[in-house]
């Protein structure tokens, strides 16, 4: 067992936020993905107040050992995801941390009042970083604006905040150390990287719907590296890392600069029970190392 | 019947050339799959590395046979990631996820299935055939590729060159016969000019129509909505609403 915020988890292998879709893996792999849930709690994909479609395709660009996105945060809204999502979740039998992003405090505040009052909902995480939406850039990338937010939906819930911090910005161990101050329980660690790709024949148009998009997979791994070990020498609040994890052994090397709990994103792209596989990869390294 | 959990490792059975394309077996104890589902592949060694250090992703591929513990598959290599497929040989291990997504529905008792596939989009069509029968109406680039008719009983064929069939696109097979006949339901893949001109075409003539999509894929499976194609419903995931879509929801 492992313990984070309070929360008791059977490993330290969750999934990273929007790549995962229990919902739509339910309807495609049947009753077996909550019986060999592969992660040891379900992070939803970023909820914001009103529905929103996301962005216009295409959504995907496989570049170096990774991919770009521009899916643009499409979720049904608030109101659909207390409603029909949340008790879907709860059946899962892992604890739920569910993610929200507004556009402003004001915006962020009615969110975590809204999902707050939800039992099933364990800790609530902070998406400030989400590189297609430019009001997220702009309040996790200023450790400022970062204070502010805190500062007002701190006081709203007992539940555990946890701040998923923008890798797009000068200072990230900054920002970690004012989502602290300000009242955070852990920051999670590092979302997509802003990228851009060229639709082929060589005039310079960008080929996402949404022009620039997120960079993931291994091809950003020695960069979450590097920001999670700065994150962690700085901050005693808990840190959750992801970027670029395909195996136990990358896993590890997080867990060994200071973090707590690792996410798999992208690679469950690949393998729909990827995260199952690191978590038992990384409990025979483990053992390997203690032997 | 669901899809099995986690992504499986398989060895390839069979390799044959068609044409200009590659048909690959790959073992699958339980090879039950309808026409149009497809399966998310990827060769378990020497998967990255390629150009530009891809391919990353596993890749879409439609089933164009499930039988006997056995799998098939169409390949046409246009990039990394089938330039590795299509370079497996017997015995080589692949990823498998899947079967995936909506398969198309049979047309019901006396209207006739009318199959138009172009290139590499073929294989839900030749597997359909197989189980519900149907005029299959097939457009290639060239004879060589037009080999690849052999997959289907007495197809109607056009080439973009006239080395076989028609001169042209096989949407002009199918303008003929929609001047006559109404009695019919459209099953049509292929790139996307023609799946447009399809639509279009079944529209101007009423007849309904199921239209199998691409959509560029990450997971194959609902998780990173990233294969949208927008409907009269708003943004659709082509990997767990479609392929398949009913032509008169596409906008
Ligand atoms: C449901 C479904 C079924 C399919 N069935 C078959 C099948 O039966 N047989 C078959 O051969 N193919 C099939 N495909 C198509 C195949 O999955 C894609 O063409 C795949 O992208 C090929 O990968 P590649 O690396 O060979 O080529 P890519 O390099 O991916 O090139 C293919 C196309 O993708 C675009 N592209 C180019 N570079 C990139 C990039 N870096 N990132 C994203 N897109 C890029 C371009 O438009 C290019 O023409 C299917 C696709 C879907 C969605
Ligand atoms: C397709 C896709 C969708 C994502 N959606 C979200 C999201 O809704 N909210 C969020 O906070 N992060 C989102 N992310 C970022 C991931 O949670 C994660 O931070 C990032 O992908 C790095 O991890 P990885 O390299 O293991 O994928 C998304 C990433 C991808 C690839
Ligand atoms: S390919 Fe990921 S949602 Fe369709």
């Amino acid at each position: 067992m492992i313990e984070f915020c309070g929360i008791e988890l059977e490993h330290q292998v969750i999934n990273a936020s929007g790549c995962f879709d229990v919902l739509a893996a339910r309807q495609v792999f049947g009753e077996a993905l909550v019986e060999r849930f592969p992660f040891a709690a379900y992070v939803s994909k970023t909820v914001t107040l009103a529905a929103r479609a996301g962005n216009p395709p295409p959504r995907l660009w496989e570049s170096a050992g990774g991919m770009i996105n521009s899916i643009g945060l499409p979720n049904p809204g608030v109101e659909v995801y207390l409603a029909h999502h949340v008790g879907e979740y709860a059946r899962l039998g892992v604890p739920l941390i569910t993610n929200v992003m507004g556009s402003s405090a004001g915006e962020f505040a009615e969110l975590v009042e809204r999902v707050a009052e939800r039992e099933e909902v364990a800790a609530i995480e902070l998406n400030v970083s989400c590189p297609n939406v430019a009001t997220g850039l702009d309040i996790g990338a200023d450790p400022r604006g970062l204070r502010d937010l805190l500062a007002v939906v701190r006081p709203l819930t007992r539940k555990p905040l946890i701040v998923k911090l923008t890798p797009n910005t000068a200072d990230v161990a900054a920002c970690a150390a004012a989502a602290e101050a300000g009242g955070a329980d852990a920051v999670s660690l590092i979302n997509t990287l802003r990228a851009m790709s060229l639709a082929p024949g060589g005039h310079g148009r960008p080929w996402l719907g949404g022009r620039t998009g997120g960079l993931s997979g291994p091809a950003i791994r020695a960069i979450a590296l590097a920001q999670v070990a700065s994150v962690a020498a700085r901050v005693a609040v808990p840190v959750v890392g992801m970027g670029g994890v395909s195996s136990g052994a990358d896993a590890a090397e997080l867990l060994e600069v200071g973090a707590r709990l690792v996410a798999v994103g992208s690679e469950s792209f690949r393998d729909p029970a990827a995260g199952s596989r690191v978590a038992a990869e990384l409990a025979a390294h483990f053992a390997e190392n203690a032997a | 019947m669901t899809t099995p959990f986690g992504r499986r490792v398989s060895a390839v059975l069979s390799r044959r050339l068609v044409g200009r394309y590659v048909v690959l077996g790959i073992g699958e104890e339980a090879a039950v799959a309808e026409p149009g589902q497809f399966y998310m592949l990827a060769a378990v060694a020497g998967w990255g590395g390629g150009v530009d250090e891809r391919p990353y992703l596993p890749r879409a591929v439609s089933v164009l046979y499930a039988r006997d513990g056995e799998v098939g598959f169409l390949l046409e290599d246009v990039g990394p990631g089938t330039h590795r497929l299509c370079g497996l040989g017997v015995g080589e291990d692949v990823y498998l996820v899947g079967p995936l997504g909506q398969g198309f529905t049979p047309p019901p008792p006396g209207i006739e299935a009318i199959l138009v596939g172009g290139g590499v989009g073929i294989p839900p069509l030749a597997m359909f055939q197989d189980r519900c029968g149907g005029q299959a109406l097939l457009g290639f680039r060239t004879s060589e590729h037009a080999e690849a008719a052999s997959l289907f009983a007495a197809p109607e064929l056009a080439t973009d060159d006239g080395s076989a069939g028609h001169q042209g696109h096989v949407t002009d097979l199918l303008d003929d016969l929609l001047e006559t006949r109404q009695d019919i339901v459209v099953f049509a893949c292929g790139p996307p000019a023609m799946l447009q001109a399809v639509q279009s075409r079944v529209a101007r003539h009423q007849v309904p129509a199921q239209l199998a999509l691409e959509a560029p894929m990450a997971c194959g499976y609902g998780a990173c909505f990233g294969c949208v194609v927008d409907t009269v419903a708003g943004y659709k995931r082509v990997c767990v609403d479609g392929p398949v879509f009913d032509a008169a929801v596409l906008v």
